[in-house]
């Protein structure tokens, strides 16, 4: 029986490298994980519990770092609601009806991905700004934009604008449009249809949207930072609050206020990756049926 | 429910996808609708459903202009190629879902949904199924509770899209027969979309043979397959020999040959003799007959099927001749259809 064993070099699969090759790539890549995402988490939680937990929650509890708390909650609160109706909205005329101009639609969603996040808070700038086309008009009506809520939300809104719309788009055009045309022959309306038929096969798809789109308007710096004015108590969402403290010298409460954004920052990630471990398949449109 | 289609005409964008087609169909029909891809039979069904609107044209469902109704007022039972079902519920869900959407006024109570589903289960014979879900069920499975779902809302007319275009050869054959006794038992109007010849010749009550966007021929089977009304049809449906031949004062000549074939009132000119292999006969010489080489033999089923090579260009038909038929190729034999028609040369 001993001849009928094949020749032990052809056993290995022809496109996996040898075990030198494997143990160099795996450790390059993790010595690069550890040095630019690992540490950086480590410094910053080391550094916010510096000062031991009564030092951490103090800072957490100054009424500048409550108020830009608050203030990036409410942000979150109103722009990533936006962004699902918005995103929900042109996915579904992008992946389900054909008109003029779609394509151009099509880039104009991913135009955030593409301008600096300073640059989009400076159009808002000049736009609603003291000296911007709007500008007098608003004054006028002793209507605060810019260095106000509305501005922050404006710039947050652009920022976080492609989030639920990319995820759902391919998904949606996979799909087709059967299942609706199914649902309107039976007598559904527009809105029963979209209600009963294409919200729940995109439902996971759009939670996953809606949890990177609640990570970036969060965490948002550069454009906020523009509009914001960074007015302490008052306009300062976490991240910049972050800066200024960090700017100050005084680093424990920077990093303890960037602790928490951290903390966002993993649970998204955990959350993200159990969305695509048990409904990987719905999200990504590889629908088997 | 009659419906007629009048001169209905469709274009996506330029394209042209149906020219001025014209149906009358007889309330309890079951018609098919066949062709080959892109002759439009798709968009026909659709537009009779309301998925699609005409360009031009009417389309009436008894004596009501049904043309500009959507196809929520139609009031039609659709069953999609592959079936459409909503992956995310039940079959009961399913089934009841035309019931459930319908505005408070006229929507059933839960109970009376419910057992609505539970009867037309027992209809397409799948009891007990109520709490799966679509991927637990075979292909098969699938397109009846597609079809119990069309049937729930109670149709005007129900509408397949190839129903079993997606099935393998068994359960397709098993499903036709089906499909023909609940049409028996339910009484309702029906059209249905195949490629599938077979399917609707056996199946249907009259079959619209239809290609590049025009209907054909209209007709039963024995009409469509005995009397073709064009050289399209007699070579679509079944199979067919074409052999180039002559029309002269009243004979049909192949090369300097006549024919023991009367030319009927064809013009005198090139024209395109059709038959069928197991319309021809061996004769034994004879004027009058067509004269061939064998070129192939071959086992087909209980028969032979033999091409034999005619004429001076060496044309093929093909033949069907009985099991025992023991003559070599390159033999020399002499053939004479016993139904055949004549068309013009293709211009």
């Amino acid at each position: 029986m001993a001849e009928a064993t094949p020749p032990k070099h052809s056993a290995r699969d022809v496109t996996t490298e040898g075990p030198v090759v494997r143990v160099v790539l795996i450790a390059i890549a993790l010595a690069f994980a550890a040095l630019v995402l690992i540490l950086p988490l480590i410094v910053v939680f080391t550094e916010a519990f510096d000062g031991g937990l009564g030092t951490y929650f103090a800072s957490l509890s100054q009424p500048d770092a409550r108020s830009a708390i608050r203030l990036t909650l409410i942000v979150a609160a109103i722009s990533v609601p936006a962004n699902v109706v918005f995103g929900l909205a042109a996915s579904w005329a992008i992946a389900k009806f054909e008109f003029w101009g779609k394509s151009f639609l099509t880039t104009l969603i991913d135009l955030p991905f593409s301008v600096s996040p300073v640059i989009s808070g400076l159009v808002y700038v000049l736009l609603f700004g003291a000296q911007g086309i709007f500008g007098g008009w608003l004054d006028a009506h002793d209507i605060d934009i810019i260095f106000a809520l509305p501005g922050i939300i404006l710039a947050t809104i652009f920022v976080t604008f492609p989030f639920v719309a990319r995820e759902l788009i391919p998904l949606m055009q996979e799909q087709g449009t059967e299942e609706e045309e199914a649902a309107v022959s039976l007598g559904a309306s527009g809105w029963k249809t979209f209600l009963f038929v294409t919200l729940p096969n995109v439902k996971w798809a759009l939670l996953y949207g809606v949890l990177l789109c609640n990570a970036r308007a969060m965490g948002e710096f550069g454009a906020v930072s523009v509009v914001s004015g960074k007015i302490r108590g008052m306009t300062n969402t976490m991240p910049l609050q972050v800066e200024i403290l960090y700017n100050e010298y005084n680093s424990t409460a920077a990093f303890a206020l960037a602790s928490l954004l951290a903390l966002l920052a993993l649970l998204t990630l955990a959350l993200k990756t159990v969305l695509e471990w048990r409904f990987g398949d719905r999200i990504t449109g590889a629908n088997g049926h | 429910m009659d419906i007629r289609i009048a001169n209905v005409r469709k274009e996506f964008g330029v394209f042209p996808a149906l020219h001025g087609v014209s149906l009358d169909i007889k309330s309890g029909e079951l018609i098919a609708l066949l062709g080959p891809s892109g002759s439009g039979k798709t968009t026909l069904l659709r537009l009779i459903a309301g998925l699609e609107q005409p360009t031009e044209g009417e389309i009436y469902f008894g004596n009501e202009n049904a043309s500009y109704k959507s196809v929520r007022e139609r009031n039609v039972g659709f069953v999609f190629q592959h079936y459409a079902l909503f992956k995310h519920m039940t079959v009961a869900e399913n089934i009841g879902f035309g019931l459930r959407v319908r505005p408070r006024s006229t929507r059933p109570s839960r109970r009376e949904i419910s057992k609505r589903a539970s009867e037309l289960l027992d209809l397409v014979q799948l009891s007990g199924l109520e709490k799966r879900f679509p991927a637990q069920l075979s292909g098969g499975q699938r397109q009846r509770i597609a079809l119990a779902r069309a049937l729930a809302i109670e149709p005007r007319v129900l509408l397949l899209d190839e129903p079993f275009g997606a099935l393998d050869a068994k359960v397709r054959k098993e499903l036709r027969r089906w499909l023909r006794e609940i049409h028996e038992k339910t009484g309702h109007t029906t059209v249905f979309v195949t490629h599938d010849q077979e399917e609707a010749l056996e199946l249907a009550d009259r079959v619209v043979v239809m290609s590049q966007g025009r209907i054909e021929q209209i007709g039963t089977a024995d009409e469509i397959y005995d009397t073709p009304a064009s050289p399209f049809v007699f070579s679509f449906i079944g199979e067919s020999s074409v052999l180039p031949v002559n029309v002269e004062s009243g004979k049909v000549w192949l090369d300097e040959r006549p024919l023991d074939l009367p030319a009927g009132g064809m013009p005198n000119g090139p024209a395109r003799l059709f038959m069928r292999p197991h319309d021809v006969e061996v004769v034994e010489g004879g004027p009058g007959a067509i004269p061939g080489v064998v070129s192939l033999i071959r086992r087909h089923g209980g028969s032979r099927r033999v091409d034999l090579e005619v004429g001076a260009r060496r044309d093929r038909i093909e033949i069907e001749l009985p099991a025992d038929f023991n003559r070599g190729t390159s033999s020399r034999i002499a053939v004479r259809p016993r139904r055949w028609r004549l068309y013009p040369a293709e211009a």
